[in-house]
């Protein structure tokens, strides 16, 4: 259960940002985006990793049940990834993405 | 039966404080509300009627919603006096339209309450003027109750003012409702009170209805009531119009009623369909307004089971659209069983001028299985889906089944749902949408529709036969006068379908046309074997200009050509087959025979060539022109080249125009037929030409043999004249 799902572009401007309409959401934003140092972070550790996802996940805050959000929201994005219509860098669109997304927020009210 | 029940029923009753069980269907029947002899009613409204009451007695025996509705009741009790019958009636009715928590009313079932009422459409708008619902945008609890009141005012002929609600008035009556709001509460119960709801309904229809009403009933209301509840409680009002729907449609059946009846609560489910949407309440000004649209779709309903509609019909691929995309599948990817790349289709479906996001979702629910490709059966998904919506339906949330990849193979025969914006498309388009969304629902309820749909056929039969027949008979002819709509859509695809598999000759405005047009371009080498148009022609367009883009008909001038060439002498045929030499040892290096000819019969072309001209005068008119000896043997040799071609080519060419034709010939019978005859009439020509040809160049090639004799001779003379000089010489 998700309070905020995001994805963010390589140029860190976010191609999705979801969270559950409760307050703080700036505060979320906030957080997503201060998270991007988190990556870095462990981006410029591992050195070339290559995009390897599933690496990086691992060194996410909480690598334990989220698991399988992560890898249903990686498959949902490499779906719209493999769009020819889409264009990389452009918001996400998908009404399949939304979907899943929003199965995966938080279900409360 | 239903009318003695109505006679003894009482119109008093006091059951506001007592608790019944719900098992005491019969007790609930004791609460008539309302006087049946002014009305000139059917009978069976009056059982319907009760059949309200009952159902209301049963939600305010439900607590929970109960409660409000009395507290409703009676905080409009405190505007207007409700007597007791008015206020269960009232509680009963709101709790009907009732569609989600906050306290509004749900335009669309309002609408549809205030239809069954049969009042005209101004007085219904009057209604909602004066009750404050139009001032506020919604129904809350008072100005329903106040509307009530109104419409029953204006039903007892009383003018639409506040004041007439203070008079004392019977209840309103509605006509169509009796059934839905006991449906509807044997599914509200369930949430409430599951059982005695659910048993309650089941012997209560069983008491009041012959039995086959309440067998439908039973099974209509079990089916309905998981499924189609839910969507009604949402705040969105579109899927309950599908439930509305069904409703609506087994309560046309059950109806002893006059046809007008029913076709007054078709169109009046129909309507509310059309205005389910709740937060839109100007839409009400509507209601009244495509009556038609609604009692065809209502009557629509009745055909669910028996006619291929609605879902199916746009989202069907049929016959010829299989082909065609199979056609264009393999303008892309010649091997069917392989995939289709991204970018590819990706242009190819641009080309469709489809926005990107709409064409990045259609790729979304074609590419099942999410690989960045197309297969066969995913490309014509994509595709069907890309022509469905250049055609005006609105892209579906999810694939329809009958879209989905193993549907392709199966044809599986999945039953209908009764479109409810079949009529809705002719009357207003922003409703497609929503309605599909329903559709999506109603589709779930396909295979109890169809048992139901069974016992109302049978129900239709036991009871008042006549009538009940009469009106089947009758929505269902409307119904089919109605489905042209729809299938119209679909057929409108096909023809442009039909006429792209065929020759592309077709001119049509479709999209598939534009399409069409769009690839001729990139893909010209296939269009020459569909311009068959002309029949005789093909093969001598295929002979004579070799792979070029298809020349339509544009070979008359050499057949007129022919006839006067067996009237030629053999000298212009010889001179005509040595200028033809050059052609043929382009086309054809096993003639290298005439090349020799050519090279000693070059030297006659020349004086011949004024021969020639007046020998062919009609085939010659290049000739005049043309000053070039090249020339003249080109323009020569196109009317005899012609069969020599042909005696030459035989197996090459005709062999290989005739197959690809003959593919595209297929499809169309009767071109086709044309074409058969024509090729053969072609073939019979050529044969004869090539006869003729054969006589006339085994005579030139005799007197060819005369001439070498004749040369040679004088070449044995000369040779001997040289040699009797030389030894002069020598000596």
């Amino acid at each position: 259960m998700a309070v905020c799902i995001a994805v963010i572009a390589k140029e860190n401007y976010p191609l999705y940002i979801r969270s559950v309409p409760t307050q703080n959401e700036l505060k979320f934003h906030y957080t997503v985006h201060t998270s991007l140092d988190v990556v870095e972070e462990k981006i410029s550790a591992v050195g070339k990793s290559l995009g390897d996802q599933r690496e990086l996940y691992l060194g996410l805050l909480y690598p334990t049940e989220d698991y399988k959000m992560f890898r249903k929201l990686h498959n949902s994005f490499t779906d719209v990834m493999c769009n020819p219509f889409h264009n990389p860098g452009d918001p996400i669109q998908s009404k399949a993405f939304d979907g899943i997304v929003s199965g995966m927020m938080v279900q409360t009210g | 039966m239903s009318l003695s029940r109505a006679a003894s029923l009482s119109p008093q009753g006091t059951l506001l404080s007592e608790v019944i069980p719900p098992s005491s269907w019969q007790k609930k029947q004791q609460n008539p509300p309302l006087p049946t002899g002014n009305r000139s009613r059917c009978p069976e409204q009056d059982v319907s009627i009760c059949l309200l009451v009952a159902l209301l007695q049963r939600i305010l025996h439900a607590p929970a919603p109960g409660m409000d509705q009395e507290s409703g009741a009676a905080s409009a009790g405190s505007f207007i006096s409700l007597n007791e019958h008015e206020q269960r009636y009232y509680s009963g009715l709101h709790s009907l339209c009732q569609a989600d928590t906050s306290g509004q009313l749900s335009s669309g079932k309002v609408a549809e309450l205030f239809k069954a009422s049969q009042l005209p459409p101004e007085a219904l708008h009057k209604v909602t003027e004066v009750c404050g619902a139009k001032r506020l945008g919604y129904f809350g609890t008072p100005q329903f109750y106040v509307a009530l009141k109104l419409l029953a005012a204006a039903q007892s002929g009383l003018p639409i003012h506040l004041e007439s609600v203070t008079a004392n008035l019977p209840l309103p009556r509605f006509l169509g409702l009796k059934n839905e709001p006991e449906m509807r509460y044997s599914a509200v119960p369930p949430s409430i009170d599951s059982q005695g709801a659910q048993g309650g309904t089941a012997p209560g229809s069983l008491s009041w209805t012959p039995a086959d009403r309440s067998a439908f009933r039973h099974l209509e209301a079990n089916a309905e009531k998981k499924e189609l509840w839910s969507p009604p409680r949402s705040p969105c009002g579109s899927p309950s119009r599908s439930p509305l729907t069904y409703r609506s449609y087994p309560y046309t059946k059950q109806r002893n009623g006059a046809d007008s009846q029913i076709a007054y609560e078709s169109k009046h489910s129909s309507q509310l369909e059309q205005h389910s949407s709740p937060s839109n309440y100007r839409t009400k000004a509507t209601v009244e307004h495509p009556a038609m649209a609604r009692a065809s779709s209502s009557e629509r309903l009745d055909q669910q089971g028996v006619v291929d509609y609605s879902d199916d019909d746009p989202w069907r691929i049929t016959e010829e659209q299989l082909e065609y995309y199979t056609n264009q599948f393999k303008s892309l990817q010649p091997d069917l069983g392989a995939l289709i790349l991204g970018a590819i289709a990706k242009n190819f479906f641009t080309k469709s001028k489809l926005p990107i996001p709409e064409l990045s979702h259609i790729w979304e629910l074609s590419d099942v299985d999410r690989d960045g490709a197309l297969t066969f059966s995913e490309f014509c998904t994509a595709f069907h889906l890309i022509v469905a919506r250049k055609n005006g339906y609105p892209l579906p949330e999810s694939l329809p089944p009958t879209l989905q990849p193993g549907f392709m193979q199966q044809e599986e025969d999945i039953p209908d749902t009764p479109e409810s914006a079949e009529p809705l498309i002719v009357f207003e388009d922003t409703e497609l949408r929503p309605n599909r969304l329903d559709r999506t629902i109603i589709e779930r309820l396909q295979p109890s529709l169809a048992t139901t749909k069974q016992d109302l056929k049978e129900e239709s039969c036991k009871q008042d036969v006549g009538v009940k027949r009469v009106t089947t008979s009758q929505e269902k002819q409307t119904l089919q006068r109605a489905f042209p709509e729809r299938p119209e859509p679909p057929h409108d695809l096909d023809p442009q379908m039909r006429t792209k598999t065929r020759p592309r000759s077709y001119s049509s405005t479709s999209f598939e046309d534009a399409m069409k047009k769009a690839e001729e371009p990139p893909t010209p080498p296939p269009r020459p074997q569909k311009t068959h148009s002309r029949a005789s022609s093909l093969d001598l367009n295929k002979l004579f200009q070799q792979g070029a883009p298809g020349v339509k008909g544009g070979w008359l001038p050499p057949p007129p050509a022919l006839p006067p060439r067996p009237t030629t002498s053999q000298v212009p045929h010889f001179i005509s087959v040595s200028e033809k030499t050059p052609q043929n040892k382009v086309q054809q290096p096993n003639f290298a025979d005439f090349s020799h000819f050519r090279e000693e019969e070059e030297s006659s072309v020349k004086p011949e060539e004024q021969g020639l001209r007046s020998r062919f005068g009609r085939s010659t008119e290049d000739l005049t022109n043309a000053s070039k000896q090249d020339m003249i043997g080109v323009s020569h040799s196109q009317a005899p080249q012609k069969p020599v071609r042909r005696k030459y080519h035989p197996e090459s060419q005709n062999l290989e125009a005739v197959p690809p034709p003959a593919m595209p010939f297929a499809p169309p019978a009767k071109p086709a037929q044309k074409l058969l005859s024509g090729q053969k009439r072609g073939i019979q020509m050529a044969i004869r030409k090539n006869k003729e040809t054969n006589a006339v160049l085994t005579r030139l090639n005799s007197e060819l043999q005369q001439q070498l004799k004749v040369v040679h001779q004088e070449r044995v003379t000369l040779e001997s004249q040289l040699e009797l000089l030389r030894p002069v010489a020598s000596t």
